[in-house]
This record gives structure tokens, sequence and C-alpha cells, in this order.
């Protein structure tokens, strides 16, 4: 049973970065997070004043693909189960944040509060789907789980043309955002405000799931993945717990996909196809599977390998028509072959190969015990 | 050690990960002979046969087969040399009938002729295997099970034949049965036999030399009769 | 009825299609154990190899054998080169291995090709004809059948009557005692990847002009609906994959034709939910199930 259960690779069982043994007691954790996100907000505002606007969207979107690279962690890394289907629900929250958003603008109801609303609603929406998903999810293993949200990530983009009244095909539906709030004055760049939104909504998130994975249910969640009879034995429910982190999982997903929607201001199809999933999955695993530090690391990588293969092919002069192939395709080349070359080299990923280094390091510097 | 042994191992040590099963074991098999390998639980007899049959590699030491050392020499290559090994649990196929369990173990031979008639023989050796042909292996009893593992090994026409455990989950009945037609077949075609077994005195009856091992070493190299006899050896190395 | 003939007969066409793919994926996983979700992209890549051959040639005959000389030849690649150096303790190593690898191959398809549907010849007319007034397959249906047929009898005559086919289902099952037997327990994963491949190869040239036409992307549904016939007939029952095509191929037609095209992706999603929670082993799995 457990041989067939998707696990994560061994060098990732080990306790790592997000996943230490309990050192210290539970409040001590909550501050020492809290501390961490407070550092990491003051730092996010003062940068976002030091970089140009483009650089800002740029960073925001790194945030959105955050929230769902780290609940891909949880799942995957901590839990064990492998989702193809994480575009498709980033799909679900973006959707529902453009349909809140374009019933609330056909209303003329206006406000600051209410896009929270809208990311609140996508938010429910996609912890709702998720928990159907993770429920048949519970009852799945290895391959017909991959099958499964394979298929989840191939046919709801495809949904959008069947249903195409509500979402509007293949050129899919805007997403009205309100400008920045005028107590921030009248030439507040609106990049950086995207950057505050998405920042903040990440922040969050990660502020939540770094307490998850501490908590006794972070422990639940790894004991499941590392061996389900012994964690059915230790009085674990299997499936419940599978379904939670799919669930957490989900509602990471979603918040990312509504993040995403709102940067760029509408959302279609195209956006969430399959390759999104694929994306998202690599991100994970190169990042480091089972490390939410990892999720960080892929995030970054899937907004700046694009903007690198793109300032590449500008140095070197092409025809049009080859630029534009590459540029389209070479960040998936890259993509595809690093995820190979890291699940045969370093299945521990960017974050394990730090770790690893920094213990060699340490171990150096410090002068031996013996 | 004799020069002429069919099978000769020298200081062999393996295991599994950093801690060897085997400590420097020696051994010789003369071409002709049953030589039994007993000992109690643990005592390094499986992974002895696993390590000859290349399944394992040794850590040091050499095995020498009819006067050629079979270091590197890819598992799937000793049977084309002589070398036949029936697993603990006997290692039939399921998923596969009894009919080709049994080819299976001619496929690598070049003489297709022989092959066919080596498949004949073991069907009259085991004449329950001939009536169930295309039953599939997992639909066997154990009886049968050992039968057919025995006469897929034979089809190969093996020299060595490396045996481990047949008495297993067996009939005293079955396994007598299995001990005698070891002998027969070792008179009438010469085949040598190292057989490895936790049931001593089957294994020592049918011997002509029997090895003692524990804890990953031989510990006493005699002639059967001679260890089934002999009260002081039995009572310190076996136990009864 | 006239139109139930049609959809039935058409339901079958595309079916036996699926049946291919999902042959191709049951022979991998009854191999290695792994599900190679890179097969889709393989065929496809293979189809765009036929697809320079035929213009280059201009005989789309010349063009088809190539597609399934690449299809061999990349099975054995992503066996030898990539699929051998992962480790298979995690069943989720192979999963995103493959994953990776169709990352890669879209995106140099891409690459060469560009991201644009391109035509893809036919050999015979798709018009259907007609018996007694009744629409029913076209040439190019017939083509499909009779190919098809010869890839599952000529599969199912490999396996069952060959010496290669007695060491490769041997292989599979037991590769410990198969290579005291002197199998080639590494040669024979290798051919089947092969095999595999290449039947994978072949049925995305008879899918790929059914649908929009060659695109890195286009067996990527094709993929789905494949897997969700391995899955129906049971991953380890290659007999179970011909018949879970059928089905799925009757499914399809009968959804897009009464109930319309564009729910046939739901369609396949809610199957596939619906047999792996109602009995995940399969409609067919055999009667002795394999400790795995």
């Amino acid at each position: 049973m457990s041989a067939t259960r998707a696990a994560a690779p061994p060098a990732s069982r080990r306790p790592t970065a997000g996943v230490r043994p309990a050192g210290g007691p539970r409040g001590s954790t909550l501050l020492r997070h809290l501390a961490v996100v407070a550092v990491a907000a003051l730092l996010l505002v003062a940068v976002s004043y030091g970089l140009e606007p483009f650089r800002n969207f740029q960073l925001a979107t790194v945030a959105a693909y955050l929230c769902a690279t780290a609940g891909l962690t949880v799942l995957t890394g901590l839990n064990g189960q492998l989702s193809l289907g994480h575009g498709a629900l980033m799909a679900v929250g973006a959707y529902t944040v453009a349909l809140s958003q374009n019933a609330f603008a056909d209303r003329g109801v206006t406000g600051q509060w209410v896009l929270p609303i809208s990311l609140g609603a996508a938010l429910l929406t996609t912890v709702a789907v998720g928990a159907v998903i993770g429920v048949a999810a519970a009852r799945l293993r290895g391959p017909y789980l991959a099958g499964v949200t394979l298929a989840v990530a191939v046919v709801v983009p495809a949904l959008t043309v069947t249903f195409d009244g509500v979402f509007k095909g293949e050129q899919g539906l805007p997403v009205p955002v309100e400008p920045p709030p005028a107590a921030l004055g009248p030439y507040f760049p609106y990049e950086r405000w995207q950057l505050w939104v998405a920042g903040a909504a990440t922040l969050l998130v990660l502020l939540l799931l770094g307490n998850l994975v501490r908590s006794r249910f972070g422990r639940t969640f790894r004991a499941v993945r590392d061996d389900e009879v012994a964690a059915r034995l230790a009085g674990i429910h299997v499936a419940r717990t599978q379904v939670l982190a799919f669930v957490v999982s989900a509602a990471g997903a979603g918040l990312g996909g509504a993040l995403l929607g709102v940067l760029a201001q509408s959302v279609s199809p195209g956006a969430f196809s399959l390759t999104l999933s694929l994306f998202l999955l690599m991100a994970v695993v190169i990042g480091g599977l089972g490390r939410l530090a990892g999720a960080v690391w892929g995030a970054v990588l899937l907004v700046v390998l694009p903007d690198l293969t793109h300032t590449v092919s500008d140095l070197v002069t092409l025809p049009p028509a080859v630029a534009q192939r590459l540029e389209g395709n070479l960040p998936l080349a890259i993509f595809g072959i690093t995820l190979v070359v890291v699940m045969i080299a370093a299945p521990g990923g960017v974050q394990g190969l730090l770790s690893r280094l920094g213990r060699a390091l340490l171990a150096r510097w410090r002068p031996r015990r013996t | 050690m004799s020069a002429d042994a069919l099978l000769a191992v020298h200081g062999l040590v393996a295991g599994y990960g950093a801690a060897p099963v085997l400590h420097a074991i020696d051994l010789s098999v003369p071409p002709g002979a049953i030589v039994a390998v007993v000992g109690a639980n643990g005592a390094g007899k499986t992974t002895l046969l696993r390590t000859l049959s290349g399944m394992l590699r040794p850590a040091a030491g050499r095995i020498v087969l009819d006067g050629e050392d079979l270091r590197g020499v890819p598992v799937e290559q000793l049977v084309r040399r002589g070398l036949a090994h029936v697993p603990e649990g006997r290692g039939v196929v399921g998923e596969l009938t009894v009919d080709e369990n049994l080819r299976l173990g001619g496929l690598w031979r070049r003489d297709r002729a022989d092959a066919a008639r080596a498949l004949d023989e073991v069907y009259q050796l085991f004449e329950p295997l001939a009536r169930r042909r295309r039953h599939l292996g997992h639909q066997l009893s154990g009886g049968e099970r050992q039968m057919l593992a025995l006469g897929r090994a034979l089809v190969g026409r093996p020299r060595l034949l490396l045996l481990d455990e047949p008495s297993l989950g067996l009939a005293p009945l079955v396994v007598a049965q299995i001990m005698a037609l070891l002998r027969r077949l070792r008179d009438s075609t010469g085949l040598t036999v190292l057989l490895v077994e936790q049931n001593v005195r089957s294994a020592l009856s049918v011997a002509d030399q029997g090895v003692v091992m524990a804890l990953g070493r031989v510990v006493a190299a005699a002639p059967a009769a001679r260890l089934r006899d002999d009260d002081d050896l039995r009572h310190a190395y076996l136990g009864f | 009825m006239d139109r139930f003939v049609f959809l039935t007969l058409d339901g079958l066409s595309r079916g036996s299609v699926y049946a291919a793919s999902a042959l191709a994926l049951v022979l991998i996983w009854r191999a290695a154990r792994i599900v190679n979700f890179a097969q889709g992209a393989m065929a496809v890549a293979a189809a765009y190899v036929a697809h320079s051959v035929t213009s280059a040639t201009g005989s789309y005959w010349l063009g088809f054998l190539a597609a399934v000389v690449a299809g061999l030849l990349l099975g054995a690649l992503v066996d030898v080169a990539v699929m051998r150096l992962v480790d298979h303790r995690s069943p989720l190593n192979p999963v995103i291995v493959a994953l990776g690898l169709v990352l890669l191959i879209q995106a140099v398809l891409g690459m060469v090709y560009g991201n644009e549907y391109r035509p893809a010849e036919t050999p015979f007319r798709r018009t259907a004809l007609s018996v007694g007034g009744v629409a029913v397959l076209s040439p190019f249906d017939l083509f499909v059948f009779a190919t098809i047929a010869v890839v599952v009898v000529g599969l199912a005559w490999i396996f069952t009557r060959t010496a290669v086919g007695l060491r490769m289902r041997a292989a599979a099952f037991a590769p410990e005692v198969s290579r005291l037997l002197g199998v080639n327990v590494g040669g024979m994963l290798t051919l089947g990847w092969a095999l595999a491949s290449g039947v994978g190869a072949l049925a995305a040239m008879l899918v790929v002009p059914t649908e929009l036409g060659l695109h890195p992307h286009a067996m990527d549904l094709v993929f789905v609906s494949a897997f969700t016939a391995a899955v129906v007939g049971g991953l380890d029952s290659p007999p179970g994959a011909v018949v879970g095509g059928l089905l799925v191929g009757l499914l399809l037609s009968y959804v897009s034709g009464y109930v319309g095209s564009d729910l046939t992706p739901l369609a396949v999603l809610a199957l596939l939910l619906a047999v792996l929670l109602v009995r995940p082993a399969g409609l067919f799995a055999p009667v002795a199930a394999r400790q795995v």
C-alpha cells in the first residue's frame, strides 16, 4: 500500500529548513515567524520604492506564483501527493476573482474593501473545488493520482470554452481593479500598489503555511507521506489528512491564481494550460520538495527564467520569426531539462543543495569536536 | 583446496551495505559431488548463494568456476557457463504458464534441438508438470513449484546447480522425493549440486559433503556421513 | 438510427487509436512500473518527423515509416538516457521526470516547427462512404482499423508466441529470476520502451489528421483519453487496454454527437474519476492481483 504511494525523494526526508523537529515551545515558533514576516514586509516596501515599476510588477508576479508553489510544496513535498492540476486550481481562483470583480463593477460598487472580498471568494471557491478533488485524490495512489490531476489540468481550461456564456471562451474575462487608495498620493505608481497587495497576501499565506508545517498537522502530513501504514497505526486518519493537505494546497493555488488575474487585469484559458501546472511542479521540484524556502526559489525561477531568455534572445540578432519561436519555447525547454536533470542528479532541489553546501561550510568553519 | 574443484571459493567477503555478512568464506565443490551447506537461520547461507550467482557483488575474495574467475561476469552470463541458481522461494514466475517457465530456462541456448530435448526430459522426470503444462505458475502447489523451479534449471543442462532451501514449506514426503531425485540426477548425469538447507537431516542424508556455517563463517567442512554420525560436531554446530 | 450507426462506427475508429495508445502505456507500465506521461509528446515528435520526411520526399508512406522508426528510437533513447538513471524508489520520481520530458519535447518541437497548427496528410480520403444511403466509414477509418488490428495482433503474437516476447514478459514479472535464467533484463526493458513508443507514434499518425492538425500539444487530450482507456481496462491488462480504448472512443463519439463536442473533455474526466473511484483496478483486472 504505502509502496505505491507517492513519497518524497529520500533526500528531503531528513528534517530540513522548514521542517525542523520541534525546537522550543510552540509560541516562540509563531513569534519567530511573525518577526520574519514583519522584516520581509518592511524589506518589500523598501524594495518597492527602490525598483522601477516593471520590476515591481515582476516581483508581484513572483509573489503570486509563490502562493501556488508554497501550496504545492505542502501537498507534494510534505504530504507526498502529486498534483498536476494546480494550474487548473489557479484558473478557478482567477476566474472567481474576475467574475466577482465584474459583478461588483457592474453594480457600481466601489471601495478598497471590494478586492479583499473577491480574493476571499476566490479562496473559498478553490477550497471547495480542492476539497472535491482531494476526496477523490485521497483514494488514489501514485500514477493514478497523477493521471487524474493531469486530466483536471487539461479539462478545466477547456471548460471555459464549453461554457463560454459565462467565461467568454478563449478571449477570457477582464478583471477590473481600482487604482491605489487616494491616501497614498496622486502619483503613487500602480505597479508598486500591485506589489503591496500581492506581497501582503503572499506573506500572510506563508505565515499560515509556515505555522501549519510546524504544527501537529504538519507532522501528520509528513507521517502520512513517509509511511501510510505506520501513520494509520499511530492513530492518524490518513484519508482526512490527505484531504486536508489538498484543501490547504488548493487554497494557496487559488489565491495565487486570483492574484495573477488581478495583476494581469484579465484572465483567459491560455494562461492556465497544462504547461502552467507542469511549471508549478517543476518550480517546486527544482526549489526542493518539502521545503517552503524551496517554493520561493521555484517562484523566482518561474518569473526570472523567461525574462532571462528574453534578454538573451534580444542580445543575439535573429530573424523575428525565429526569435519569436525561441522566446516562447526556450524557457520551456530549459525548464524541462532542468526538471529531468534535477530529479536525476539532485532530488533535493536548489534548497537541498544550498542546505548541503551550508552544512559543509559550517562543518569546515566550526572547530571539530572530538 | 583441491585444484580440480568445479567450484572454488577463496576468502569471499560479501554483504549488504557496510557490514559484511560473509567473512572470508573458503569452499570447494568437486565435480559430481553434492555439497550441503547447513547452519542456523542467519548464518549467511542464502547470502553465499546470492554472491556465487552474482546477485551480490563480493567485497573481496575469488569465485572460480571450472578454473575461470567469475569476477565481473554479469549475472545473465553465468547460466551460459553452466551455473544454475534456484533461488529461495523458488522463483517460479507466477504470471507465466508451466510450459513458459520451463522454456525460459532454455531460451539462452544456441542448440535449439537439445533445448527441446531437455524440455521433454524434464516433463518425463516430473510427471505432474506435464499434466499442468498450461497452468499458470501461481496455480501450482508448493511441491509442484519446487519441481518447476528445479526442472527449469535442468532445461539449461547446468554443470553446477545452486539450490536454496528446496525443502522450505514442503511436506516431508515431498522433501524426501526431491532429495532422492538430486541423488539420481547426480548419478545419471554427473550434475554437481551445492545445496543450502536448514533441514539438516535431509540435506546431510543426500549430500556427499557437508559444510557448516555459523555467523558468516565456515566452521566445519567434512564428509556428510561424518557430520551426520559425529555426535560432538552435531551438538556443537547443529544443535541436535 | 443512421446517426447512431455512424457515431458508433466513428467511435470505434477513434477508439481503436485510443486502444493503441493505451496499449503502449500498459506495455511500459507492465515492464517498468512507470506510467509514461511523456508518451503523447514523444508520439507527436515522431509525427513531426513524418511531416518533415513527407514534405521532403512527397511520400506519405516514407513519412509513416519514419514516424514508426523515430518512435522506436525515441523510446529506446528515453529509457537508456533518462529513465534508467532515475531513482525508482519513489514512484513520484519517474512521473516528474516524464513531465520534464513533456516540457522539453514540446518546447523543442515549438522551436523547430513553430507553435501553429499544421495540416496533417492522410493517405486516404476522410469523407465517409455510404452504404445504402447511410454514411458509415471513410477509407481513412478503414485504414485506421486495419493498422490498429495489425498492431494489436502483432503485439499479441510477439508477446505470446516468440522467444523475445517470453523474455520480455519474464523480465517484467520477475527481473531477478530472469537474470538468473540468462535474460538480459535491461535490454528487454529498452526493447519494451521502444515497442511502446513505436506504437504510440503510430497512434499519433492515425489520430492527428482527425483532430485540428499537427501541433506540439496535439496529443495532450488524446493522452488523457488513452490514460483513461488504460485505467478503464486496468493498467496491467493489454486486452483490457484495447477494450478500454474502444469504450472511451464510443463514449466520446456519443457525447460529442448527442450532447456537444465541447463536453468530450469533461466526459473523459468523469469516466476516469468514476472508474478509479468505483473499480480502481480497472474493469478487466487479472484474477490474481500482483503484489506490488
